[in-house]
């Protein structure tokens, strides 16, 4: 159990890693989706891997399983699902308003815009 | 057990509700509503800063459970100190959005901008790594809001990276979260201080590693030089209210280093040796030289005033990386002065941006900016001061700085590159406000002939459309704050020496928040309310 779980947050970690580092916003989201999986499952393994061994404390075990990292995780959880509803919603907007979903900035030197060549007591009149 | 503790995060939280459900279409119900409560949060903190004043840590439970079980609200000197900086920024900032009508731009910015206050407040008071962590969220996920407020694309833009960029740094935190938690058992910081200390010194790896997540994490909070790239599009594209209340984040991260690494981490702490000395203090230096290079080669005012957000951040952990308590009390006046500071700036740009028509932010030639001498008196001061130049608080807190930096191995590093940036952004400041103010001004008078000349001296002094008072009022205020910082230098500097003292005397604090009576688990598993007996049960047999 300790090399499925140790390899899952690893493979998830690399792919979320990988996935972070790509252009477009939706892989992007993909891969922070992916390594929030692989902190939730880290967390859970936090409190060590233990097999049927009840959640609470009771009279005569001296073995349980530690209760507080699953509380963490499932905070986290409720965290990482709310932020990346954001970022979905924040990435499509990004999109629809600029016109790509490329997540770096284009060029912000392209168009400078000039200043009219008049006056403002000109201008106004 | 003091209740008003809690009061800084409900109060913004209940008000954010209300807000939201009872005066969504009433601008002036919201207007009034969120000064009046940002006014009475700035009451509540001044108590609790004067009540941990004179060195009594107030811890409050929630639900009155005993820590570590429960979480523990703590009002010590920082915390105060910091819950204070916000609590002073927030409403100047909101007369100056309301002012604008910056708030008006989109929809929930009052109901948003309470949310970041509860943020702001909870992460400051909180002592509890992961309820720290649950309280950057909740900043977190208003600043989001806030940042994209009024829409655009290039900040929708802007604000996607910020968003992707945080929550990369979020996931970062949790690792470093389950690695403590796996090392030690606790997240309670008081017992992680006690659990960490005795340690075994030859099975430390884990809590090494830890410990340098957890200062990678507040390093990309403060924007510390490899984890920089979110701040300076987010803060330049972020709407001018929202960037000032930002100047306060990036001290969230600074506070997070000062109080993770003198409790839990302390500087004699064999375990994590060389922190400091050769990671934080080279990275520190080169924040700080980047901020000012970047100053320097701006073509924009708002990204200007971005990297000397990011210099001022190299300026402050630079002081924070020597580690002694002159350092700690240098940073600490730099941080106050620098949030004020800043925020002074982004208002000014948003003015500027606002009164140069088309050419907006960018530093091109244009038309002298309405109502000038007023802008341009307010933004000397306060470039003046963000510089370090005298007589200005800037310049006394670069003098604590390199006044504390010669306890450091690195003194000629530091004051080399202290002195340098300096001079840098001095450069950088002067162009950029001698570009707007003197040079527009300069071709206006020169394009119009002689015969137009006075006509065309008429027209620079005597703006057409009258300004509203309010921003420069917001302005001002925050100026005048720099100023009082400047002259009651000498009370400032006695309260911060106050504070940094008890940093680096953890013991009270742990004593006041580990003895601290409240409901425990006993033996037989039932809720106990009779606290005085002291047959605790912790939960060691998991670990």
């Amino acid at each position: 159990m300790e090399l499925l779980i140790a390899s899952a947050i690893g493979v998830l970690t690399a792919a979320g890693i990988y996935m972070v580092l790509r252009q477009r916003t939706f892989s992007v989201i993909i891969g922070t989706s992916l390594l929030s999986y692989a902190v939730n499952v880290f967390l859970f393994a936090s409190g060590r891997l233990t097999v049927n061994a009840p959640p609470v404390l009771r009279d005569g075990v001296s073995v349980y399983a530690d209760p507080l990292p699953q509380a963490l995780v499932l905070t986290a959880i409720v965290i990482s699902f709310g932020m990346t509803a954001v970022v979905v919603i924040m990435a499509l907007g990004s999109y629809l308003s600029a016109g790509d979903d490329l997540v770096d900035v284009p060029d912000p030197h392209a168009d400078i815009p000039q200043a009219p060549q008049t006056l403002r007591g000109e201008a106004a009149e | 057990m003091n209740h008003w503790i809690v009061a800084p995060v409900v109060l913004p939280a209940m008000l954010a509700a209300i807000l939201v459900l009872v005066s969504r279409f009433h601008i002036s119900l919201q207007r009034t509503l969120s000064v009046a409560g940002t006014v009475v949060l700035l009451g509540i903190v001044a108590g609790l800063f004067w009540q941990a004043s004179d060195g009594t840590i107030n811890v409050y439970q929630l639900g009155h459970w005993q820590a570590p079980f429960g979480i523990v609200l703590v009002a010590d000197r920082l915390s105060t100190l910091m819950a204070l900086i916000t609590a002073v920024l927030a409403p100047l900032v909101l007369l100056y959005s309301i002012g604008t009508g910056w708030d008006t731009r989109g929809r929930h910015f009052h109901p948003l901008y309470q949310f970041q206050l509860m943020g702001i407040m909870g992460a400051f008071l909180t002592g509890d790594v992961f309820n720290l962590f649950v309280f950057f969220e909740v900043l977190l996920i208003a600043s989001y809001g806030l940042m994209v407020h009024a829409g655009g694309a290039n900040r929708l833009r802007a604000g996607t990276q910020y968003v992707l960029y945080n929550l990369l740094g979020s996931t970062l935190f949790l690792f470093a979260l389950g690695t403590i938690y796996a090392q030690t058992g606790t997240l309670n910081m008081a017992d992680l201080a006690g659990r960490v200390a005795s340690l075994d010194a030859g099975d430390s790896a884990g809590i090494r590693v830890a410990a340098v997540l957890l200062l990678l994490v507040f390093a990309v909070k403060a924007a510390v030089l490899p984890l920089h790239f979110w701040l300076p599009a987010s803060y330049a594209e972020a709407p001018a209210p929202v960037a000032a209340l930002f100047a306060i984040m990036t001290k969230v991260g600074a506070y997070g280093i000062i109080r993770i690494y003198t409790l839990v981490f302390p500087p004699d702490l064999a375990l994590t040796q060389g922190l400091f000395d050769t990671w934080l203090m080279p990275a520190a230096l080169l924040t700080l030289a980047l901020g000012m290079i970047g100053v320097l080669g701006s073509r924009r005012i708002d990204k200007l005033v971005a990297f000397a957000v990011i210099g001022s951040m190299g300026m402050l952990l630079s002081a924070v990386a020597v580690f002694t308590p002159a350092g700690i009390v240098a940073a600490l006046y730099y941080a106050i002065h620098s949030t004020f500071a800043t925020a002074a700036l982004f208002l000014l740009v948003d003015v500027l941006r606002d009164r140069r028509g088309v050419v907006g932010a960018w530093l091109n030639d244009t038309v002298p900016v309405a109502g000038g001498p007023l802008v341009a008196g307010m933004f000397f001061m306060a470039a003046i001061a963000m510089t370090g130049l005298p007589p200005l608080s800037g310049f006394v807190g670069k003098l604590l700085i390199l006044d504390a930096a010669r306890a450091s191995a690195l003194v000629w590093w530091v004051w080399g590159t202290v002195l340098i940036g300096s001079l840098v952004a001095v450069v950088g400041f002067s162009r950029a406000g001698s570009q707007i103010f003197w040079r527009s001004h300069q071709i206006a008078l020169a394009q119009a002939d002689n015969a137009e000349y006075e006509e065309a001296e008429a027209n620079i002094a005597d703006p057409s459309p009258p300004q509203p008072a309010l921003p420069m009022v917001a302005i001002g205020g925050l100026l005048a704050l720099l100023v009082a910082l400047t002259i009651f230098a000498g009370p400032v500097t006695r309260n911060l020496s106050a504070t940094a003292a008890q940093l680096f005397e953890p013991e009270p604090y742990i004593t006041a928040v580990m003895s601290m009576p409240g409901k425990v688990i006993k033996d037989d598993y039932h809720v106990d309310d009779h606290t005085d007996d002291a047959a605790l049960e912790t939960d060691e047999g998991g670990h």
